[in-house]
């Protein structure tokens, strides 16, 4: 049985990660996978990919994947992982960026139908919630 | 001189028990407040995108606004706000071409922003500028006896260019409460973040935070949890419910604004506390310290 291994994803350098480093300002080779970001991570329990994984992910430039995590959906941008990791790097710029890259594509592929909330829920959360979700969920 | 006071959009909405409580607080320091005319939105959330010029608009107009009032800084009491606004004001001093860009598209403006303006938040003040010793002056009815869990949650603490304590065990809160005659506890969770945005379209995770956020400051017997941010508020205590269906070993506890705990000790009157808008009614845990 022939086995293949298929490596064709990986594109180190390619536009995709020179654009994820553009947006997020972060020089992704700096990481050196230590696992801080996710250790102290309080979304990780709910998401897919972990962040120190969705570093690895942006420097081998695997595009279809880091856009359809849930992972990126689900990090609130609370700047643990950027205030803890010893190479400075801005782990939160990053998935804004990865964000931005679905928001930004002109499918209006929004995470958030304020429609589908119930009066009752619109009337009781306060302007702060709302607008900082239709900010980060919504194109 | 008086100090100018931001507001911000919640404290004027769900949160007029921060806003009031800051006010009347301020008068008892003897602080002349003076609210910003025409503020808008701070923008609520910081644009990490290093190429969105767009939404650091908001806050630059808020700039504008103090330095039309002739004033080189001003104050919030809300987190959000704080960090916003102090995000926006570092990253246009850091970067002229985004101020340029900036400025430009807001013609219509008769002051130009130049980076002049500086940000405070009101704990930052309170330690800063009034000090914990003057402060403690002040009390008329010290908060004996009750202990307090303090929550700074993300935004007072990261990142650190705009954190005003250590970020990972602020204190200036814990201080606070000190002076106002209270006991601070220790609380392991106090810069956890409380699940934020996610209160609209994903509760259960909230709620998931506030069982764990909740648990730990019961685990330390406190009678209540204080907070600056209405977000972390609304979190904290209208979720609360939903964390009990999540663990139903959970426990109750009311959360508060640090604001309310001051205007309590100062002895300001009830329509300075607004304990009414509170989803965990304090009264009940206030009066067991005979405080209410």
């Amino acid at each position: 049985m022939n086995t293949t291994l298929c490596i064709s994803s990986i594109r180190p350098g390619s536009p995709f990660v020179a654009l994820i480093e553009k947006i997020s300002g972060q020089n992704l080779l700096a990481c050196y996978q230590c696992g801080k970001c996710s250790a102290g991570c309080p979304m990780a329990p709910h998401m897919d990919v972990l962040p120190n994984q969705i570093i690895r992910l942006a420097q081998l430039g695997m595009k279809e994947k880091l856009l359809t995590t849930r992972s990126i959906w689900v990090c609130v941008s609370c700047m643990t992982c950027n205030s803890r990791c010893p190479k400075d790097i801005r782990i939160a710029e990053v998935f804004e960026a990865l964000r931005e890259m679905v928001l930004r594509d002109g499918s209006r592929d929004d995470r958030l139908d304020v429609r589908e909330l119930s009066p009752e829920a619109r009337g009781a959360l306060p302007p702060i919630a709302m607008i900082s979700a239709m900010r980060k969920l919504t194109s | 001189m008086k100090l100018i006071y931001y507001p911000g959009c919640t404290l004027k909405n769900q949160a007029r028990n921060f806003d009031v409580s800051t006010v009347s607080s301020m008068a008892e320091l003897d602080v002349e407040v003076e609210e910003l005319a025409r503020w808008n939105c701070c923008g609520t959330v910081h644009a990490l995108a290093s190429d969105d010029v767009m939404h650091r608009m908001a806050p630059v107009t808020n700039l504008i606004r103090v330095k039309e009032a002739n004033a080189s800084e001003f104050m919030t009491s809300c987190a959000m706000c704080y960090n916003t606004l102090k995000r926006a004001n570092i990253d246009v001093k850091k970067r002229a071409d985004a101020l340029e860009t900036i400025n430009q598209f807001l013609y219509l403006e008769e002051t130009k922003y130049a980076g002049d303006v500086d940000v405070l938040h009101l704990l930052e003040y309170l330690r800063d500028r009034v000090g914990f010793d003057k402060l403690a002056e002040k009390v008329k009815k010290p908060l004996t006896g009750l202990r307090v869990a303090c929550y700074y949650g993300c935004l007072l603490v990261r990142p650190k260019e705009v954190a005003f304590d250590d970020a990972e065990n602020p204190v200036v809160m814990e201080n606070l409460i000190s002076a106002l005659g209270g006991t601070p506890v220790p609380f392991p969770q106090k810069t956890e973040c409380c699940g934020a945005h996610h209160t609209v379209g994903n509760p259960e995770i909230v709620a998931e935070r506030t069982d764990k956020i909740m648990g730990s400051a019961h685990e330390q017997a406190a009678d209540l949890v204080v907070v600056s941010c209405p977000l972390c508020a609304f979190n904290l205590d209208f979720r609360q419910d939903d964390a009990r269906r999540l663990n139903p070993d959970f426990h109750h506890l009311p959360v508060l604004y640090f604001t309310q705990l001051m205007a309590l000790a100062f002895g300001c009157d009830d329509a300075s506390l607004r304990f009414d808008l509170h989803h965990i009614d304090p009264l009940p845990a206030l009066a067991a310290r005979g405080l209410a």
